[in-house]
């Protein structure tokens, strides 16, 4: 950073204008001045000692006494020069440290990506977007050798990069797992133990998971105290919670999952996903569960893909597009 | 987006009142409110969250960490008197089955 000189010839004929005529348009140089400086990181002193200097050509018998007091206000202004300094290397900084977390956020990005199954009989949505650069929120489908999907769904509680590092610790502990060990019950348990002695108190992970088999269209699924999902009946037309009891992952070592199984019928639908979504907020309002529910219904006629990302073009409309939350949703439609 | 913390000694406990919202803002300042009540060793603490109308899963945090700290320095924590939203976070999470949450009473131990 090199500190430019100021134009002293130009400042003394700005300053001998403004003087003789008070010309508002001297004043509007000299604002100018004021900006071009501060982008050519000219220094505060700099300013008031070519001040002085161009004060001293234009009245060679400036009194003295005004001389002195041109030295004091340097002196007085030292401080606010060093303090615009240091504004400027932390904005340097700041710069440096917002690139570096876009590389982790790639990074992350990329270590977490999964893919979507394409499986016969049914239509899948995704959709998974961050509130800030790193997402909290996970998601991930496994698929087994013999047909079968493994599906997280997982919110780290605790925010930003900390819980985004904290994932990538879950997908691996998850992939060590010996694959005959599919069973939601058994997956959770296991990684309630790895959470609880690896990951800092304050810090633990609601989940979801489930195992999808589409050929006998059955999923059985087990709930690490996440938000809960809906299941649509394409029957009656209606729609029901999909409670599963069990406490948040890395809270007490001993804890034990229950796990579930339902039938999915022709038409019906499985909505999974994290609080972002129920936690959406309008202002003051929040956004009740029955409203997320009528506006999938809403979109209910479109593919799945396209059904969740109208969804969330919605609430992220109706959020002013600013997330509070990590915002995920999976819809799983069974063909009809 | 504020939240106050009151803090009372009373009859062998510490009563904490909070009013207000608790999420990624205020954390911190609960947190270290709460836990200088926990390490006190035997120490019983109630938080009464009456006033307490927004609670995301930050604050759910925190209150794990009081949890852990108590089961460190042998003292007590209880929460009380929340509303139905924030007592639904407890519930969903399954914290109620490790926290003592007692939605209703005035107090007491």
């Amino acid at each position: 950073m090199d500190a430019l000189k100021l134009d002293l010839s130009h400042y003394r004929e700005l300053l001998k204008q403004y003087i003789n005529t008070q010309d508002e348009s001297a004043l509007y140089e000299a604002e100018q001045i004021s900006k071009r400086s501060i982008q050519h990181n000219i220094s505060l002193e700099e300013i008031i000692n070519t001040h002085i200097n161009a004060l001293e050509d234009i009245y060679p018998e400036l009194p003295e006494n005004i001389q002195h007091s041109m030295s004091f206000l340097l002196e007085v202004m030292i401080s606010y020069g060093l303090a615009l300094q240091e504004f400027q290397d932390l904005r340097e900084t700041q710069l440096e440290i917002k690139s570096e977390i876009s590389v982790a956020a790639r990074m992350q990005n990329t270590l977490l990506s999964t893919v979507k199954p394409d499986v016969e009989g049914f239509d899948i949505g995704v959709v998974s977007v961050p509130a800030n650069q790193m997402n909290g929120d996970y998601h991930h489908f496994i698929h087994h050798e013999d047909g079968t999907v493994g599906i997280t769904v997982a919110d780290v509680i605790g925010k930003g990069i900390p819980a985004a590092l904290c994932m990538s610790m879950i997908k691996y502990a998850m992939e060590s797992f010996p694959s005959e060990h599919k069973n939601p019950s058994e997956i959770l348990e296991s990684l309630n133990r790895v959470v609880e002695r690896n990951v800092d108190p304050s810090m633990f992970i609601t989940m979801f998971y489930a195992l999808f088999n589409p050929a006998a269209s059955t999923i059985s699924y087990s709930s690490a105290g996440h938000e809960p999902g809906f299941y649509y009946h394409a029957a009656d037309d209606t729609f029901e919670e999909i409670r599963a009891k069990g406490v948040v992952l890395g809270v007490t070592d001993m804890a034990q999952y229950r796990q579930y199984e339902r039938e999915i019928h022709a038409g019906d639908m499985i909505i999974l996903l994290t609080d972002g979504v129920t936690e959406c907020r309008q202002g003051d309002r929040f956004i009740e569960s029955e409203e997320v529910l009528e506006v999938i219904k809403s979109f209910s006629h479109l593919s799945a893909q396209e059904l969740v990302e109208n969804v969330y073009k919605h609430f992220e409309k109706l959020q002013d597009f600013h997330l509070r939350d990590d915002f995920t949703l999976i819809i799983i439609k069974k063909d009809v | 987006m504020n939240l106050t913390v009151d803090v009372q000694e009373n009859e062998g406990k510490s009563v904490v009142l909070l009013a207000g919202e608790i999420d990624a803002y205020t954390a911190p300042k609960l947190k270290e409110a709460l836990l200088s009540l926990t390490e006190k060793e035997g120490n019983k603490v109630e938080v009464n969250l009456e006033q307490v109308n927004y609670m995301d899963s930050t604050g759910l945090g925190v209150f794990v960490s009081g949890l852990k700290s108590t089961k460190e320095n042998n003292s007590e924590l209880k929460l009380v008197q929340l509303q139905d939203r924030v007592y639904r976070l407890f519930e969903i999470t399954g914290l109620i089955d490790v926290i003592d949450v007692d939605k209703t009473v005035q107090g007491g131990y």
